[in-house]
């Protein structure tokens, strides 16, 4: 209690400066935030899928080995629906002509591939003739047509990959090298010249052009956080506008509590773009939750003032009451939840690494506008109470009532509920189809599930066979190894495609013979090989090089598996199944990689390290709790109301949607940090019912649903409607993370209103009892 | 009188003669470097090609190369690989042509047989290099358009830079920015703009050599693809002019002989 005092007298020491010098206190919060929100001229965002991954990543490390050896995989794939649904006819062969061409010359542009450009090759008495399949279609005859289908047809390298089954889609696939100079200026650039070739196209043939790659996804990323920046954000703003305008019914504290959370939110961003920070989809949503948080420190403080105020205090008095009961709460609570968004930084996706410390820091500087700027802004400005009680306020008696009154039942029902709840947990799954992560607001995903159900799969699982020496990809013993993988790989049931240098070896040798079709196979001889190998290379034309099927040593070479549209689950199990093939029948080894790889692997990594840091962090935020609380007891009970809100909805999740992306999977620690401030503010005021006016644990229980009841309410609602707005965001890390937070949060409030008290009642009766009575005695 | 300005515009070709335009004056220096070169009569060098990606992963190629002039058309070359060991012997045949597209044939021992490669590739990388065709083509003066750029220095050299756009539409490049040697009339250094009117590549030519006191050769070419980062040196060593060469060296048949 001594101590107590003196922190009670520093408090109010500060309560009397802030209120006595409003305008310096408003001038060193602007000063301060100010200072930090300048960065915000130091925006950038960081448009790479990579970014998704640590540069630890085994899968991405692995990926871009891959990637310093053959071609990059940065592509648009430019599909072409001819609206006659015909491609071998004399206008659809026309515009993909005049797109090939066409795509030559977009900035960074590497290699163009189409079945017009594919290098046809075949032989004409002595001469090897490679040329292109189509060339100048529109003076085709129908006979010439036909035969150019039957040839893209049976050809593997373009059947099921540039051409479909039925010979009604097309695509160009188009490769870039980006410089990465300038990323942020770039890939605008660069989708923004594909999207004018696109409506180039569509204006003179006709045809409709879909897009998606790599190159569209890692656009789709930022096209759906501007998309999300310019919907959710407003009505982020306008639904605490609401709120607390209905709470407190008060422009001028509306006003300021706006204020508060709006340079909040740009302080942190302005922060983290100070250290050159770079945003990407989840941490560009730390703008909606620092807002959402922001508002919680206000209310408590602004509920406190006007309660005061009702009863008859002057303004500057409520205030300086208000600040002096809240400091230490609303501190502790920015505390705990700066720490549960902290421990995002185990993650080993640095975008949430990157959300979890914006967050935190914006919860902090939340903590220190509504301890400055607002108790300042409220001294100066004009501010009448209402007059009338909340009705909440009524509500808030009659529950603690109930729950005195039906302990026991209220208790089962709650013990039902969480085991119902918790375990429905493993009925779920891990998914990160990076598709999928996309909704059907944005045009990638449309245009990316049209690719998938009709023209090829977008999940491609790259592998690299090493044959261990130069010229080694001609030596017929290691090729009839990778004929045999390529051939396997072909009769799964899951394969679109497999592209492999062995059918352009097959068709040569059969070129060599004469187009006889009983010399379609692999050559026997190394040296021959390797000069049929230099015959074909010398034949292509620019561009169209064969570093994407070998290394420059011609050592190894690089088969590209595409799957069909599936869960990131089976893609790995897919890889997986062909490694371990790859090793058991040939005894060569290989890592399947590429971007649908990573992203299978994504949730599993980080839920690991996540659940590491979210032990972590319960630790600390229960210590900290029983430090503050100075009660084991307490710190112990609170392990109920801070853990089993997660438990209970990830149990649900598992009940009602049951797939778990990597937003998901970052809940646990960020929901913990926010759930915790409910625990918190009930125990500490019970506690301080017990303690200072001796109440028994019933009358206590009464105290504290009177006193901080609303504002739990009010807070939940914020906090709820701030999540829920987040939800809608069309990226489905940001969607998913926030409807389980939001759920989280809801169970929070329950167990703390109905599961809590009974705790305590049934767990914290005895001591405080036997030492309100021995005290009493004495 | 009239004397005196013939006198004046030979002799002050390059800076004075107001009257040249800048495409008269580009082709002036054109043919200026063309001349330089006639009368060689054949050459011979052997050759190392160095492949270089951006990530440090290097090949090295060994080759030779014998070079017929013609009076009246394009050069004759032949290129025949030492190494890697598994295609050594296999030989490449070209009739570069002033106006028609170029002949080329390959011999293949495994396959004791010569087979002709498509000549609409002239854009195409030459053994997986950063040299095209077309680069390594001898250089004829009807091939392209020309327009004098500026004075300038290169290296502390004075050169001359002359813009070339190739008339060929299968060319790569929609234009050749070559840094010619102000004194000697050689090509110290070009820039190649892909047909998007990018700068995608760029050759230096270095230790040039002089031979029979009069033709200059560089012994060493690297070129530098500015999009993939990829880079060629061609190290061209040990020349000998005045082999005895003649049409008969340069044929299909002489191909399978080449050793």
């Amino acid at each position: 209690m001594d101590a107590n005092a003196g922190n009670l007298s520093l408090t109010e020491r500060y309560a009397h400066f802030v209120t006595s010098r409003p305008w310096l206190t408003i001038a060193i919060a602007l000063a301060v935030s100010l200072s930090m929100m300048s960065g915000m001229q130091r925006f950038a965002f960081d448009q790479d899928y990579r970014v998704f991954f640590s540069e630890e990543n085994p899968h991405l490390s692995a990926f871009e080995r891959q990637q310093k050896i053959y071609t990059k995989n940065d592509n648009v794939l430019f599909v072409i629906v001819p609206n006659n649904g015909e491609v071998f006819n004399k206008q659809t062969l026309a515009a993909v002509e005049e797109a090939t061409e066409q795509a030559w010359q977009l900035p960074y542009v590497l290699r163009v591939d189409s079945v017009t450009n594919f290098q046809y090759s075949h032989a004409d008495g002595d001469e090897l003739i490679v040329e292109p399949l189509v060339s100048g279609a529109e003076q085709y005859s129908a006979e010439t047509l036909k035969t150019k289908q039957s040839i893209a047809l049976t050809e593997p390298n373009l059947r099921g990959q540039l051409i479909s089954e039925d010979a009604e889609i097309t695509a160009l696939n188009i490769v870039f090298e980006m410089p990465q100079v300038q990323p942020e200026k770039e890939l605008p650039e660069l989708v923004g010249a594909v999207r004018e070739l696109q409506s180039k196209l569509e204006a003179s043939y006709p045809v409709t052009v879909k897009l998606t790659g790599v190159v569209m996804l890692s656009n789709a990323f930022f096209e759906a956080s501007m998309k999300d920046q310019q919907t959710l954000v407003p009505a982020m703003y306008a639904v605490i506008l609401l709120v607390i305008a209905i709470l407190l019914r008060s422009a001028t504290a509306t006003l300021a509590t706006l204020l508060v959370v709006f340079l909040s939110m740009l302080s942190a961003l302005g922060s983290f773009f100070w250290l050159g920070g770079k945003l990407s989809p989840p941490s560009f949503s730390a703008s909606t939750i620092i807002t959402t948080l922001a508002v919680a420190d206000s209310i408590h403080i602004l509920v406190t003032l006007f309660e005061g105020m009702r009863r008859g205090m002057s303004k500057v008095d409520a205030m300086r009451r208000s600040l002096v009961i809240n400091i230490a709460p609303v501190f502790l609570t920015s505390l705990t939840t700066a720490i549960g968004f902290l421990s995002m930084n185990l993650s080993d996706t640095p975008p949430f690494n990157d959300l979890g410390n914006i967050t935190a820091w914006g919860v902090v500087v939340a903590l220190f506008l509504s301890m400055t700027l607002l108790p300042a802004l409220i001294t100066i400005l004009p501010v009448k109470a209402s007059k009338k009680r909340n009705r909440v306020s009524h509500a808030m008696d009659a529950i603690a009532n109930f729950i005195i009154a039906k302990r026991t039942p209220v208790l089962i029902a709650m013990v039902v509920f969480s085991i119902v709840a918790v375990s429905g947990i493993k009925l779920n799954s891990f998914d990160d189809n990076f598709v999928g992560y996309f909704d059907t607001s944005i045009q990638f995903r449309n245009d990316t599930d049209f690719a998938n159900d009709n023209l090829t799969g977008i999940y491609q699982i790259q592998y690299s066979l090493e044959s261990g020496e130069d010229y080694g990809v001609s030596d017929p013993v290691f090729l009839a190894k990778v004929d045999r993988f390529v051939e396997w790989f072909r009769s799964q049931p899951e394969i679109t495609h497999v592209n492999s240098f062995t059918d352009t070896f097959k068709r040569i040798n059969k070129n060599m013979y004469g187009d006889d079709n009983s010399y379609y196979r692999l050559p026997e001889d190394k040296a021959l090989a390797a000069q049929y190998l230099l015959l074909y290379e010398m034949s292509l034309p620019e561009g169209l090089d064969l570093n994407n099927q070998m290394d420059i040593g011609k050592s190894s070479t690089q088969i590209i598996v595409t799957v069909t549209n599936t869960t990131s689950k089976h893609i790995a199990e897919i890889e997986q199944r062909g490694r371990d093939w790859l090793l058991h029948n040939t005894g060569m080894s290989s890592y399947g990689v590429g971007p649908a790889v990573m992203f299978a692997h994504i949730s599993d990594t980080n839920m690991r390290s996540m659940f590491i840091s979210s032990l972590v962090a319960i630790l600390v935020i229960s210590l900290i709790i029983m430090l503050v609380l100075r009660s084991v007891r307490l710190g112990v009970i609170s392990l109920v109301p801070n853990l089993l809100p997660i438990a209970a909805a990830f149990g649900a999740w598992g009940y009602l949607v049951a797939e778990v992306n990597v937003g998901v999977s970052m809940v646990t620690g960020m929901a913990l940090g926010i759930v915790v401030d409910d625990t918190v503010h009930f125990l500490s005021k019970y506690q301080r019912a017990r303690i200072e006016q001796k109440l028994t644990a019933e009358a206590a229980i009464r105290y504290a649903f009177s006193s901080v009841g609303v504002a739990l309410v009010v807070t939940t609602i914020v906090l709820m409607a701030g999540f829920m707005i987040l939800a809608q965001s069309s990226f489905g890390m940001n969607s998913g993370m926030s409807q389980l937070t939001s759920v989280a949060i809801i169970f929070a409030l329950i167990i703390d209103f109905l599961l809590l008290p009974i705790l305590l009642l049934w767990l914290d009766k005895k001591d405080y009892a036997i030492a309100a009575i021995t005290r009493a005695n004495s | 009188m009239k004397h005196l300005i013939v006198v004046l515009c030979t002799t002050l070709l390059s800076s004075i003669c107001l009257a040249l335009t800048p495409e008269q004056r580009g082709l002036e220096i054109a043919i200026e470097v063309d001349r330089q070169d006639i009368g060689f009569g054949d050459s011979q060098s052997n050759i190392v090609m160095i492949l270089k990606d951006k990530y440090g992963n290097e090949r090295t190629r060994q080759m030779r190369n014998r070079t017929l002039e013609q009076s009246d058309d394009g050069d004759k070359s032949m290129i025949i690989f030492d190494s890697p060991g598994d295609v050594k012997g296999t030989a490449f045949l070209s009739f570069t042509h002033r106006a028609a597209d170029d002949d080329q044939w390959l011999f293949l021992p495994a396959l004791k047989r010569v087979k002709k490669i498509s000549s609409s590739n002239k854009a195409g990388a030459f053994m997986s290099s950063e040299f095209a065709f077309e680069d390594i083509a001898s250089q004829e003066v009807d091939k392209y358009s020309y327009t004098f750029l500026r004075d300038d220095k290169y290296q502390n050299t004075p050169v001359l830079i002359n813009q070339l756009q190739p008339k060929d539409p299968a060319s790569g490049y929609s234009k050749l920015e070559v840094w010619v040697d102000a004194k000697r009339y050689i090509p110290l250094k070009i820039d190649f703009y892909n047909r998007g009117g990018k700068l995608k590549k760029t050759l230096e030519l270095s230790d040039y050599s002089q031979y029979l006191n009069k033709f200059w050769r560089a012994g060493n070419w690297t070129m530098v693809n500015h999009i993939t980062g990829k880079s060629t040196v061609l190290k061209m060593q040990d020349w000998q002019f005045r082999n005895g060469f003649d049409d008969q060296d340069f044929n299909k048949n002489s191909l399978s002989r080449a050793k």
